[in-house]
């Protein structure tokens, strides 16, 4: 496996790094959705964070990266014990993948070879206490979907079927990218992404330029392409580690309570999960701007990202929903 | 006629490159027809050992997994390889049918950056039927070659003893020079850049250089860009300033920036690229910000048997990590074969099982609807009603998700019938297609009718179920040929209903005329399809009426 390209070295983009980073401040976030064209490094963002995060401590054998083995699901057959550091777990999820892959199946090798009855953990497994990342979301079948959503939400992957029973837990990140063009998302699943942004190409030809420039460095001059900006992605994990402590103690007062509901009525965002997403990344944002009290521009600054795609769609509306996110922004907060 | 030559001069030379050590090209899309040229073609890369791929191959090939036949035969677990366990080189074929799902997990092994090579040969017929964006994005060439075949191709026959590409020097000026080409031609994804780069430094390697020269950046200029350019730069003689890239760049700006703008070899290269670009573009034909090959097929098209939806019985089939095992068949139909079995091999402890056994799950489901709006454009009143079907399009859309409907939208007027939009479920893309409607003059009726049933027909093959909804406010006046013959026009008009009824195909006739239409009446009773008045119709309305039509 080669060395993923860094993340401190993607030129651009601060919108989306900010969200990648912040779910990694407070995983209670609730995953990242990314939009945009072909070839804007959405996969590459995706994969440098799997290299940027703070290790995890896990038990060696454990299917779940359970971090003790009083943790691990009792279904489990455990070899090693050993508690050993690993990368936080960034797991893919392909198109096409079947619902046994994703949520696990019963192990039909060992049924039909040795007429045992065994589970094979699937990807939720895996991906948990780390991130499930799903390229084209928008073109993954329903009901694999569906399933996602109840996962997401309950933190739990409960496998009823085959005669087997298993329960185990699925804590993840859900990050997903697509391109809006090849077919919208369903608004249940946008609700339930924490952030959303949007990423273009580069207006600008020195930025294209220095993006090239920095793939070639990275490819050409490895070493101390990676010298410079591992030091980088080593200093932005100890940021985010840093945030992490600071997290529990960040100051809410009151007054931007009130700012936070006055912002979602204004926005006529469904539900109170708009509210809760913005507090709780712009609490993540204070956190990792080294600020000990919450205040207006943490919440500015991150309510386009956490609102737009909660807005009712109004088809008949010919700015996008970011712009209507910012102007009301500017009029509710002056 | 010296352009045919130089297009397999091309081909050749991207076959060459593309057997260039550590160039990382990702591979090539070759779109030919299977033909003795393209066999010539094909052994140019024999080289390479690749191993063929089709586009329904299973995911156990694909990452290896459990071989079923294997390890029931020995008890024990075999497995196959992944494709891509080793450094591979990949034939895709029919590369035109590979669907999303495949393109994506191709680009996810493409991504890794291993030195994987894919082949994608495209046999596809129709500009429509091609490539799937997610993979011929990552592959640098693209070959195509025109008219026949030169006898002696190709002049130059593929080398073996190769330099690496690796340690090309490449100066910054080169990485300026091919991403302001790229932003030149509209080319948005900082990918094809990236991988012209690529090309370059294979190129020069070819060549035995150890630096990157012009000739190598022409190249892969002209390797790379043609294929991925979505618009013409303006002319550089009537333009003052280098034409600014993305439009959001105020002109100012790029005067500022002219140092990094200019191209170091003045328009030459553009003049070069600008003369491989597919006809299509120049013509104007594509959309700016579409890339060939995105036909706007949203998700949910393809319906798959064993998924979900109502169970059928199960069926007898290979397990290829889609189908689902069903395991109370499958040991049903193991069931009476155990004596025999075990008399043949009393060894083996256990059940009995073989590969024939093996039942997967079946299930039936309902395809999505499809909705085909047929507008009259003609006369006075066609923009009120063009508009008032677009709101209606794009309140459907919205909607879309609840009822599983894809929208697509047919405008007739003048001498015939045009399809504004194609099937589609994304707001994003109606919305840009359907900015600007163009309306005014006769009313083909006929002409739209027998577009609308082409499009239902196409779109029964790919699993839709369609409705037709015309909107009009009667009066047939053009017939079929274009002539303005108001009674042959009402002949034309009521036989493709008629066809339109023969093979099936929903309809729904919305008047909006200000009083109710006989001959329209007399339509929709030859389309045996529900007629509606609705002077002065608004999009909420329309949709209305539509939703409560389809739910009878």
């Amino acid at each position: 496996m080669k060395t993923p390209f860094p993340f401190s070295a993607i030129v651009g983009q601060h919108e989306m790094k900010q969200a990648m980073i912040l779910t990694a401040v407070d995983p209670g976030i609730g995953g990242v959705l990314v939009f945009g064209d072909r070839g804007t490094g959405k996969s590459t963002a995706v994969r440098a964070l799997a290299a940027l995060l703070p290790e995890i401590t896990v038990v060696e054998s454990c299917p779940v990266n359970a971090a003790t083995s009083a943790e691990c699901p009792e279904w489990a057959e455990l070899g090693s014990k050993k508690r050993v550091k690993r990368p936080t777990p960034v797991i893919d999820l392909p198109l096409g993948a079947t619902e046994d892959r994703v949520v696990g199946a019963l192990d039909i090798e060992r049924a039909l070879t040795r007429g045992e009855k065994a589970f094979e953990p699937g990807l939720l497994a895996r991906a948990n206490r780390g991130y499930l990342y799903i390229d084209e979301v928008n073109l993954l079948e329903d009901h694999i979907v569906d399933l996602l959503l109840d996962v997401a939400q309950s933190g739990e992957n409960v496998v009823e079927r085959e005669g087997l029973s298993i329960r185990h837990p699925a804590r993840f990140v859900l990050v997903g990218s697509g391109n809006p063009e090849e077919g919208e998302l369903r608004p249940q699943l946008l609700d339930r992404f924490g952030l959303s942004v949007e990423v273009r190409s580069p207006n600008d030809v020195a930025e294209r330029v220095e993006v090239i420039k920095r793939r070639d460095a990275f490819e050409c001059d490895f070493d101390t392409f990676m010298t410079h900006y591992g030091a980088e992605d080593a200093k932005v994990r100890e940021t985010i580690l840093k945030a992490r402590r600071r997290l529990p103690k960040i100051k809410t007062p009151d007054s931007l309570l009130e700012d936070c509901a006055a912002l979602c009525i204004a926005l006529g965002s469904d539900g109170l999960r708009g509210e809760l997403t913005l507090l709780r990344t712009a609490r993540a944002l204070a956190a990792y701007d080294g600020a000990r009290t919450l205040k207006r521009d943490h919440l500015k600054a991150i309510a386009p990202s956490a609102l737009s795609h909660r807005l009712r769609r109004d088809p008949l509306d010919e700015a996008g929903s970011g712009a209507r996110v910012a102007r009301i922004v500017d009029e509710v907060l002056g | 006629m010296n352009d045919t030559p130089t297009s397999w001069d091309r081909a050749a030379l991207a076959l060459r490159l593309l057997l260039v050590p550590d160039a990382g090209l990702g591979g090539a899309v070759i779109r030919m027809r299977a033909s003795p040229a393209r066999d010539q073609v094909l052994t140019q890369i024999k080289s390479l050992g690749a191993r063929k791929m089709h586009p329904t191959i299973s995911d156990d090939q694909l990452f290896g997994g459990l071989d079923l036949a294997a390890t029931l035969e020995r008890s024990q677990l075999i497995e196959n390889k992944s494709f891509f366990h080793d450094r591979c080189n990949a034939i895709l074929t029919m590369a035109e049918r590979c669907g999303p799902d495949l393109a994506a997990k191709l680009a996810q092994e493409l991504d890794r950056d291993a030195g994987h090579v894919i082949i994608a040969l495209d046999e596809g017929a129709e500009p429509d039927e091609s490539v799937p964006p997610a993979l011929s994005e990552r592959l640098a060439l693209h070959i195509e070659p025109e008219g026949r075949m030169p006898a002696s191709w190709p002049s130059v026959p593929a080398g073996t003893n190769m330099r690496s590409a690796q340690g090309v020097a490449v100066s910054d000026s080169d990485i300026e020079t091919l991403t302001t080409l790229a932003a030149v031609f509209g080319i948005d994804s900082l990918r094809a850049p990236w991988l012209a780069l690529r090309v370059a430094r294979a190129h020069a390697a070819l060549q035995g250089r150890k630096s990157v020269t012009e000739d190598d950046l022409n190249a892969a200029a002209e390797l790379t860009y043609p294929q991925r350019a979505t618009r013409v730069p303006q002319d550089p003689e009537t333009a003052e300033e280098p034409p600014a890239p993305p439009e959001e760049t105020p002109d100012e700006e790029s005067d500022g920036e002219s140092q990094s703008l200019e191209l170091p070899e003045g328009d030459l290269l553009v003049e070069a690229v600008k003369a491989l670009l597919p006809p299509d573009l120049l013509a104007g034909l594509v959309p700016a910000g579409t890339t060939r090959g995105s036909s706007g097929a949203g998700a949910g098209q393809r319906r798959k048997g064993n998924r979900r939806g109502r169970p059928l019985p199960p069926r007898p089939g290979r397990l290829d990590g889609r189908a689902r095992i069903d395991l109370v068949a499958t040991l049903r139909a193991a069931a009476p074969w155990q004596p025999l079995r075990r008399q043949s091999a009393p060894d083996k402890k256990g059940l009995h099982i073989r590969p024939s056994d093996i039942r997967l799950k079946r299930y039936e489901e309902h395809s999505d609807r499809l909705l085909i709006f047929t507008v009259d454009a003609s006369g006075s009143a066609a923009m009120a009603r063009l508009n008032e079907a677009k709101g209606a399009v794009e309140l459907l859309l919205a909607q879309a998700y609840a009822a599983r409907d894809h929208v697509a939208l047919i405008a007739f007027r003048g001498e015939g019938a045009e399809l504004l939009l194609p099937p589609t479920r994304s707001l994003v893309q109606t919305k840009r297609r359907l900015a600007a409607l163009p309306g005014g003059g006769g009313t083909p009726l006929a002409a739209g009718l027998r577009d609308a049933a082409l499009l239902a027909e196409q779109s029964r093959s790919k699993g839709l179920s369609p409705t037709v909804v015309v909107l009009t406010d009667g009066r047939a006046n053009i017939a079929l040929d274009g002539r303005a013959d108001r009674a042959a026009a009402q002949i034309d008009a009521d036989q493709m209903a008629r066809l339109m009824r023969t093979q099936n195909i929903a309809a729904l006739v919305i008047d909006m005329s200000n009083r109710p239409q006989e001959p329209l009446r007399a339509l929709s009773a030859q389309l045996g399809a529900p007629y509606v008045a609705m002077p002065r119709a608004d999009a909420e309305r329309l949709t209305g009426a539509v939703s409560a039509a389809l739910d009878d």
